[in-house]
């Protein structure tokens, strides 16, 4: 008699786990989920691809940084351990490519001189309302961490299996598919003026026009000119921007975690031996 | 913590000490020789793992705060510098967000654990509502601390949160404005929040040495919830309990390490990489995964005022249960009814954090309402009356004759002996 009073609230809670059910098909996205690419900085030992990231940073050198700011990466960062391993001379060569705001002089006056590897990215527009200004009202977001904070939901229940999976690419995923995502619009929708429709935008109307088209930036390493390549390779790229010690962090977890899988294997056969006798008053201890 | 200790030290410099500071004594009362109860499961090693936890935040956290600036125009480039340029900087920040998480896990493994061996029970009422004020302090600071690093979800979680208070009537847009420092969530109350985000820790740390020490005058309570009777019932603090424990946060940390190093941004949320911007409120204001629950209980409720006494109530409400909790048998293993309720509360409260994270709208908030009247009426209703109308199921003698299947054995060793 106890227990069916139980199985009447358990029926309850899966009453209202049903209405749940009912909710699903409200919260199903319209928009397309970005097809899930390989990358080398996956999984628990995947480190950045040197050459991609180098790919990826002409990529951003040549197209993005026409719009797009890069403000908390240094040139110095291009030459340290983990990135694009370029050399200190090669840093310092990009880095003499653009032009530094410095000052103010002995006269108090602001001056341009070419920058130099301890300087950070310069901004392509002098603040949010030049850039606004420039491009029609949209505002180009800043690049450094914007592989940390796009990303897609999955949804219940992929979410729990992704702690395990070690899946940390929605961003990276995001980013190639939208720059892959441009296409005509479906019939009935209308694209507002100077926007431009992609898939995997939310919302679908995206300002910025398809920055990319096969063969723009040439590649000198026998890697596919194609814009699903360029994707990949800018991605990569702006996943090392947002997270420079990806390799330092993963290298170091790997020992931490043999350190602490043998530290706890210890621990555990110190305590079946220290409760030995506890569990087992007959029987001599040991 | 208890009385006088008979503890000499063997070295003459701690006897000096000893006559001077009992210290040692203490220690060794307190930490050595204290009986615990020979029956404990793992689910006793979250108060071990808590205080760890605890050390590991606040370490973490005086690092971090060397480096990081509370101003609404450098807080979110601090932190991106502490990732970048501060030797080490990702890990301790990692380490410190993540922990964050893992403090959680465990107060909630530690809650249900008390929940259901009935641990709040008479003598250790008092025992149970530090803890509760504890869990309280933690909510608070968690939250102060998810809004330092200034990103979208930081800016607008404060907003919603410190918005709360404008529900209480009269004063209630007063009390916000004085909250806030301002007239909205600005540097002023950036700054504020991170002063008390400094201090609550170590306010924190006070309490657990009271939640200790009251756990040292009543004792541990323990999987039949029958106390300790005789000295085979328990065996010394340490090695046995230290041990265990030590085991057992090893376990604990390889879960965590893997979240810190392997997927650090599986439990923050994306718009928090996106600096705040007041004029522009994400499409979904989520907070933390560890306050979804009550998040979903003052979503549930249409009235704002309403709302927010509930969620006020689903904590407080737990520092009465020593009250609300009319049976006198402790351990859910003998309450058959009790033990379904309290699964389904457990379910419940999960079911509540899943709402928590969707958007308030359609079949949501009406499964959301059932399970917040499942929560109340758990705590107001079922339990008061389970108490009276259970039939419960026959409690051991002891605690040793509970594990050990004959009983008293005369030539059971007692645990001192046995550890040589």
């Amino acid at each position: 008699m106890n227990s069916r009073c139980g199985i009447v609230v358990i029926a309850g809670v899966l009453a209202s786990l049903a209405a749940l059910g009912g909710a699903w098909p409200a919260c199903a996205q319209e928009a397309e989920a970005p097809p899930l690419q390989h990358w080398s900085f996956a999984g628990p030992f995947g480190l950045y691809d040197t050459a991609q990231l180098q790919r990826g940073f002409k990529i951003y050198r040549e197209v993005c940084s026409t719009c797009h700011s890069l403000k908390l990466l240094a040139f110095r960062n291009l030459a340290e351990p983990g990135g694009p391993a370029f050399s200190e001379a090669q840093a310092a060569t990009i880095a003499a490519e653009f032009q530094v705001t410095d000052g103010p002089n002995d006269k108090g006056q602001m001056f341009q001189r070419p920058g130099k590897i301890s300087d950070y990215f310069p901004p392509p527009f002098a603040n949010d309302q030049a850039a606004r200004a420039a491009l029609g009202g949209a505002l180009p977001p800043d690049l450094s961490v914007i592989a940390k904070a796009r990303a897609y939901e999955r949804g219940f229940p992929w979410f729990i299996f992704e702690a395990f999976t070690d899946y940390q690419e929605g961003g990276p995923d995001y980013i190639h598919a939208l720059l892959n995502g441009y296409a005509d619009p479906p019939a009935g929708f209308t694209v507002p003026p100077g926007g431009q429709y992609n898939k995997y935008f939310p919302g679908h109307a995206i300002g910025m026009p398809k920055p990319l088209s096969d063969g723009q930036v040439e590649y000198t390493d026998g890697t596919p000119a194609t814009v699903d390549q360029y994707g990949r390779d800018v991605a990569a790229f702006l996943m090392w921007a947002a997270e420079p010690t990806l390799d330092a962090r993963k290298r170091l977890g790997f020992q931490v975690m043999i350190f602490l899988i043998v530290l706890t294997s210890l621990l555990y056969f110190t305590k079946r031996r220290v409760w030995h006798a506890v569990h087992h008053p007959e029987a001599p201890a040991g | 913590m208890s009385g006088q200790s008979s503890y000499t030290p063997q070295s003459p410099l701690l006897q000096w000490l000893e006559r001077r500071l009992p210290i040692s004594g203490f220690v060794h009362s307190s930490f050595v020789v204290y009986p615990t109860p020979r029956n404990l499961n793992y689910w006793w090693t979250f108060g071990a793992i808590l205080t760890f936890m605890l050390v590991v935040q606040i370490v973490t956290g005086i690092v971090l705060a060397m480096h990081y600036t509370a101003h609404v125009d450098f807080a979110f480039n601090s932190v991106e510098a502490i990732m970048r340029d501060v030797d080490y900087g990702w890990l301790l920040r990692y380490l410190h967000a993540n922990g964050a998480s893992f403090f959680f896990v465990a107060v909630y493994a530690h809650i249900a654990r008390g929940m259901y061996y009935g641990s709040y029970k008479e003598p250790r009422e008092v025992l149970w509502i530090l803890g509760v004020i504890l869990f309280l302090l933690m909510v608070v600071t968690g939250f102060m601390g998810y809004v330092l690093p200034w990103g979208q979800m930081s800016f607008w979680a404060a907003t919603v949160i410190t918005n709360l208070f404008s529900a209480i009537p009269v004063v209630g847009n007063a009390v916000v404005t004085w909250l806030w420092g301002g007239y909205a969530v600005g540097n002023p109350t950036l700054n504020r929040f991170y002063s008390l985000h400094y201090l609550l820790p170590f306010v924190i740390t006070g309490v657990v040495v009271l939640h200790v020490w009251a756990l040292h005058v009543v004792g541990q309570n323990n999987p039949t919830g029958v106390e300790p009777k005789t000295a085979k019932d328990t065996v010394a603090f340490t090695p046995y309990a230290t041990v265990k424990d030590a085991f057992f946060t090893g376990l604990f940390f390889i879960v965590l390490a893997w979240f810190v190093f392997y997927v650090p941004n599986y439990l923050g949320h994306t718009d928090n990489y996106i600096p705040a911007n007041p004029g522009q409120t994400p499409t979904h204001i989520v907070p933390e995964w560890y306050y979804l629950p009550f998040y979903a209980i003052l979503r549930a409720i249409p009235s704002k005022l309403i709302g927010v006494i509930a969620l006020a109530a689903s904590i407080i409400l737990l520092a009465f249960l020593p009250w609300l909790d009319t049976s006198r048998i402790r351990s859910a293993n003998y309450r058959p009814l009790y033990r379904q309720f309290l699964f389904v509360f457990f379910l419940v409260v999960i079911g509540l954090g899943y709402l928590g994270s969707q958007p308030p709208e359609g079949g949501y908030v009406i499964a959301a309402r059932i399970l917040t009247f499942y929560y109340f009426a758990f705590l107001l209703v079922i339990l008061p009356l389970l108490g009276l109308v259970e039939t419960t199921k026959p409690l051991p003698n002891s605690i040793s004759e509970s594990v050990l299947p004959g009983g008293l054995r005369a030539s059971a060793a007692s645990p001192a002996e046995a550890k040589r």
